[in-house]
C-alpha cells in the first residue's frame, strides 16, 4: 500500500510579443498581415470608446463607469480569434469586445448612462447582458456551451470575468460543470490583479488562476494579457478545442487594470502609483504599433489616419447617444414577463397616469 | 405619543444632553464610530468584508478601522459574499463576534445560503448551545444612481427568515446607538444602511458609546389624523409629506420602525388605535413587501380603530430600475400624500 503520486500538474504560460515588439518567431501565429493590422486597429477602437467614456462620465453626460484601459489585448485576441455564430457571456468589462461583436457604442454608452436600452442589442450577437454580480455569469457561458454541444453547433460561449471573481462560488461551479459535460465553453479571466482594492495575492493562497483548471479536469493557460498575440493565439486554439469537442479551457490573462475600478473609485488611496508605472511601459497597444513598425506595416501617417478614423467613429456615436429620446418610465413595466399580470397593469396605468403618458 | 414613548424619547434626549462631548456626523460617520468603538470595548469584534481594510469601505464606513486595529481584526477578504457569511458564522460559534460586511445588498444573494441555512438556525439547531453573536451589515436601497444591483431591498426576504433580526436606521444617532446594540447582541443580526443618506444630513451624535435598543420603533412625529409608517431613507419622504399634509391642516404621526424583526408592534398598534388610518411606505416592490406584514398586523390587532382600509405606498413590482428612470420608481413625498388623502377620505 504504498504512497504515490496520482496527480502532477504543469501550468504554462505564453508570451509572444515583448514590451518593445519584438516576437517570438516560433510561436507566432500564423496571421495575415490584414489580420495583424486588424488587432491593432481593434485595440485603437477600444481605447477611442473608453476614452469617450471617461470623458462624458466626467462631464456628466454619463454615470459610473468601468474603465477597460490596458486590458484592450485580452479583448482584441479573444474577438479575431472568434467566429460570428460564437457567444459572449460577458461582465461588466467586456465592453470593449462587446463592441468589436457588433454590439454599436452608443448602446455600450447608454447602459452606462444608466438606460436599460442599452442592452437590447441588434438581432445575430450573440451576447447576454453584461453581469454585474462578480462571477454569477461564467456558470451561463457553461450553459450555453452545453446548449452548443447538445446542438452540435460549431460554436463555443466565452464566459468572462476578472481575477476577483474566481473567490466567487459561481466561478468553480462553472469550471466544474463545464468539465463534467465538455461543454463547449472558453473561460477568459483578465487577471488586472485587482478587484476594487483588493490585490490579486488576497483571492488566492495559489500562483495562478490557470492552475485552478486542473483540479476541474480542464484546459488551462496563462498568457501575457498585454501581448495581443499571446492572448489570440491561446484564444484561437481554446475556441478550435471547443467547437471541435475537445472540452472547456480557462485561460488566465495576466493584464493590469490601468484606471480606477469604476468612475466611483479612487485607486490612489490603496495602490502604488510605481505599479502604474511599471505597466505603462507594458501597454499593449504601444508595443502591438512597435511590432508593426518594424514589419513596415505601420507609419505616423496611419496612426494619425486611424486616429482620426477611430474618433470620428465614436463621435458619430456619441451623437447617436444623445438623439435618443428619454425612456419612458412606463417601460419599467413593459418586459417583465411575457404576458403582463394584473398588478403590473395596474401599476403601469398608475405610471403612465402620473408621467402623462 | 405614549407614556413609554414618551419615556423613551426622553431619556434618548437625556443622554444627548448629559454626554456633553457631541459632534454633528453623517450616518457614515456614525456607523464608523461605532464600529471603532464597540472594537475598542471588546475584542472580540473583528470587521470583515471585501474592500474594508485598506480602501476603508466603498462608502469608506471602515475609514480608518486597519490602521488602528490591524490585520487580524480588519480583514479584507476574497471576493465571496457567501464566504464572508459562512466565515463569520466559523467565528462566532468560535468565540468572535465578527461585523461582516456585504458591499451592497444586491450582492448579499451568494450568501444567502449561509445566511439563512446556518446563519439564522444555528442556535435552534444546537438547541440553544451555539448562538451566533455576528452582524452583516450592507447598505441598501435606492437614490444613488447607480448601475444595476446596486439600489435593491430585499428586507422582505430577511424578516420572513425566522432566527434573523433586522435593524434599518434612519438617522446617524439611532445608527450608532443601534449597531452597538446588534454588536452586542447575542444572535444575528442583519444591518441595513439606507445609503442614501448616508451623507445626505447631519445629526448630534454622543462622542461616547450608547445603545438604542432593538425592537423599538421611534414616533418621529406625533399627530392625530393619520399614522405614517416607514423605515430607512423611506423616513425622509413620510416626514416630508408629513409637513405637506399640514400645510393642508392634516395632523400626521409618522412611525419610523427602526427594526424590522422583531417589528414593535406595540407602537403600531397605540398609534394607528389612535388615528385610525395608516399609510406604510418602504421602497421595496409592493407585492410581498414588508408593508403586506404591517397591514396584517394591524387588520388583526386594530381593525375596529380603523376608518380607512391602511394604504401601501412602495417600489413597484419590477427589476429596480437603471439610473434613468429609478426616481420614478421609488416613493416620494407625493405619493405618500396621495395614498394619505385616500385614507382620509374614504
Ligand atoms: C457578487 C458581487 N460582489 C461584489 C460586487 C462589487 N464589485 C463590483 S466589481 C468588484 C471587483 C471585481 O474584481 P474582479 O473580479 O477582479 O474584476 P475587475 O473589476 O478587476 O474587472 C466588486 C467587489 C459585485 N459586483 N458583485
Ligand atoms: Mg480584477
Amino acid at each position: 500500500m504504498p504512497r504515490k503520486i496520482i496527480h502532477q500538474a504543469v501550468t504554462e504560460r505564453l508570451e509572444i510579443l515583448d514590451r518593445d515588439g519584438r516576437v517570438d518567431k516560433a510561436l507566432l501565429p500564423d496571421l495575415s498581415n490584414d489580420q495583424l493590422l486588424t488587432l491593432y486597429r481593434m485595440m485603437i477602437q477600444m481605447r477611442k470608446l473608453d476614452e469617450k467614456a471617461l470623458n462624458l462620465q466626467r462631464q456628466g453626460r454619463m454615470g459610473t463607469y468601468a474603465s477597460l484601459r490596458g486590458q484592450e489585448a485580452c479583448q482584441a485576441g479573444m474577438a479575431l480569434a472568434l467566429e460570428p455564430q460564437d457567444w459572449l457571456v460577458p461582465s461588466f468589462r467586456e465592453h470593449g469586445i462587446m463592441m468589436l461583436r457588433g454590439i454599436p457604442a452608443h448602446l455600450v454608452y447608454a447602459f452606462w448612462k444608466g438606460d436599460e436600452r442599452g442592452d437590447l442589442f441588434p438581432e445575430g450577437v450573440n451576447c447576454l447582458p453584461p453581469s454585474i454580480p462578480v462571477g454569477s455569469q461564467l456558470i451561463h457561458a457553461a450553459g450555453v456551451g452545453m446548449a452548443l454541444k447538445l446542438r452540435q453547433a460549431a460554436a463555443v460561449a466565452v464566459g468572462f470575468a476578472g481575477d476577483g471573481a474566481s473567490s466567487e462560488g459561481d466561478f468553480h461551479e462553472a469550471l466544474n460543470f463545464a468539465g463534467v459535460f465538455q461543454a463547449q465553453t472558453v473561460f477568459l479571466i483578465q487577471n488586472n490583479q485587482w478587484a476594487i482594492s483588493v490585490p490579486f495575492k488576497r483571492q488566492t493562497a495559489a500562483e495562478s488562476i490557470a492552475q485552478k483548471a486542473h483540479a476541474y479536469g480542464i484546459q488551462g493557460i496563462q498568457v501575457d494579457g498585454n501581448d495581443v498575440l499571446a492572448v489570440y493565439a491561446a484564444a484561437k486554439e481554446a475556441a478550435d478545442r471547443a467547437r471541435s469537442g475537445g472540452g472547456p479551457t480557462l485561460i488566465e490573462a495576466l493584464t493590469y487594470r490601468m484606471e480606477n475600478h469604476t468612475t466611483a473609485d479612487d485607486a490612489i488611496r490603496y495602490r502604488p502609483a510605481e505599479e502604474l508605472q511599471f505597466w505603462r511601459e507594458r501597454d499593449p497597444i504601444d508595443r502591438m504599433r512597435k511590432f508593426l513598425v518594424s514589419r513596415k506595416l505601420w507609419n505616423d501617417k496611419k496612426e494619425a489616419a486611424l486616429a482620426e478614423e477611430a474618433a470620428a467613429a465614436i463621435e458619430a456615436e456619441v451623437e447617436r447617444l444623445e438623439a435618443m429620446p428619454a425612456p419612458s418610465p412606463v417601460e419599467m413595466f413593459e418586459t417583465m414577463y411575457a404576458q403582463m399580470p394584473w398588478n403590473l397593469q395596474e401599476q403601469r396605468d398608475e405610471m403612465a397616469k402620473e408621467v402623462g403618458r | 405619543m405614549t407614556r413609554q414613548q414618551a419615556a423613551a424619547s426622553q431619556q434618548e434626549r437625556s443622554l444627548r444632553a448629559v454626554e456633553s462631548p457631541a459632534e454633528r456626523l453623517t450616518m457614515v460617520q456614525a456607523i464608523n464610530q461605532a464600529l471603532k468603538e464597540e472594537m475598542e470595548r471588546d475584542e472580540a469584534v473583528l470587521v470583515l468584508g471585501e474592500d474594508v481594510g485598506k480602501d476603508g469601505g466603498v462608502f469608506r464606513v471602515t475609514e480608518g478601522l486597519l490602521d488602528a486595529f490591524g490585520p487580524e481584526r480588519v480583514m479584507d477578504t476574497p471576493l465571496a459574499e457567501s464566504g464572508i457569511v459562512g466565515f463569520s458564522i466559523g467565528l462566532a460559534a468560535a468565540g468572535f463576534r465578527p461585523v461582516a460586511e456585504i458591499q451592497f445588498m444586491g450582492f448579499l444573494y451568494p450568501a444567502l445560503n449561509q445566511l439563512f441555512a446556518h446563519a439564522a438556525r444555528m442556535r435552534n439547531r444546537s438547541r440553544g448551545r451555539t448562538n451566533l453573536p455576528m452582524v452583516v451589515r450592507m447598505p441598501y436601497g435606492g437614490g444613488i444612481h447607480p448601475p444595476e444591483h446596486h439600489s435593491e431591498s430585499y428586507e422582505a426576504l430577511l424578516v420572513n427568515t425566522p432566527g434573523l433580526k433586522v435593524v434599518v436606521p434612519s438617522t446617524p444617532y439611532d445608527a450608532k446607538g443601534l449597531l452597538a446594540s446588534a454588536i452586542r447582541d447575542e444572535d444575528p443580526v442583519v444591518f441595513l444602511e439606507p445609503k442614501r443618506i448616508y451623507r445626505a444630513f447631519r445629526e448630534e451624535v454622543p462622542s461616547e458609546p450608547y445603545t438604542v435598543p432593538i425592537g423599538k420603533a421611534k414616533v418621529v412625529k406625533s399627530g392625530t389624523d393619520l399614522t405614517i409608517i416607514a423605515y430607512g431613507s423611506m423616513v425622509r419622504q413620510a416626514l416630508e409629506a408629513h409637513d405637506a399634509l399640514a400645510h393642508d391642516g392634516v395632523s400626521a404621526e409618522v412611525v419610523d420602525l427602526r427594526t424590522l424583526s422583531p417589528v414593535d408592534a406595540g407602537t403600531i398598534i397605540e398609534s394607528v388605535t389612535k388615528t385610525g388610518r395608516a399609510v406604510v411606505v418602504h421602497e421595496a416592490p409592493r407585492t410581498g413587501g414588508f408593508g403586506a406584514e404591517i397591514v396584517a398586523l394591524i387588520n388583526e390587532r386594530a381593525l375596529l380603530h380603523l376608518k380607512a382600509p391602511v394604504e401601501r405606498v412602495a417600489g413597484y413590482d419590477v427589476v429596480f430600475p437603471y439610473a434613468l428612470l429609478e426616481n420614478h420608481y421609488l416613493p416620494n413625498r407625493e405619493r405618500v400624500v396621495a395614498a394619505a388623502k385616500r385614507a382620509l377620505e374614504f
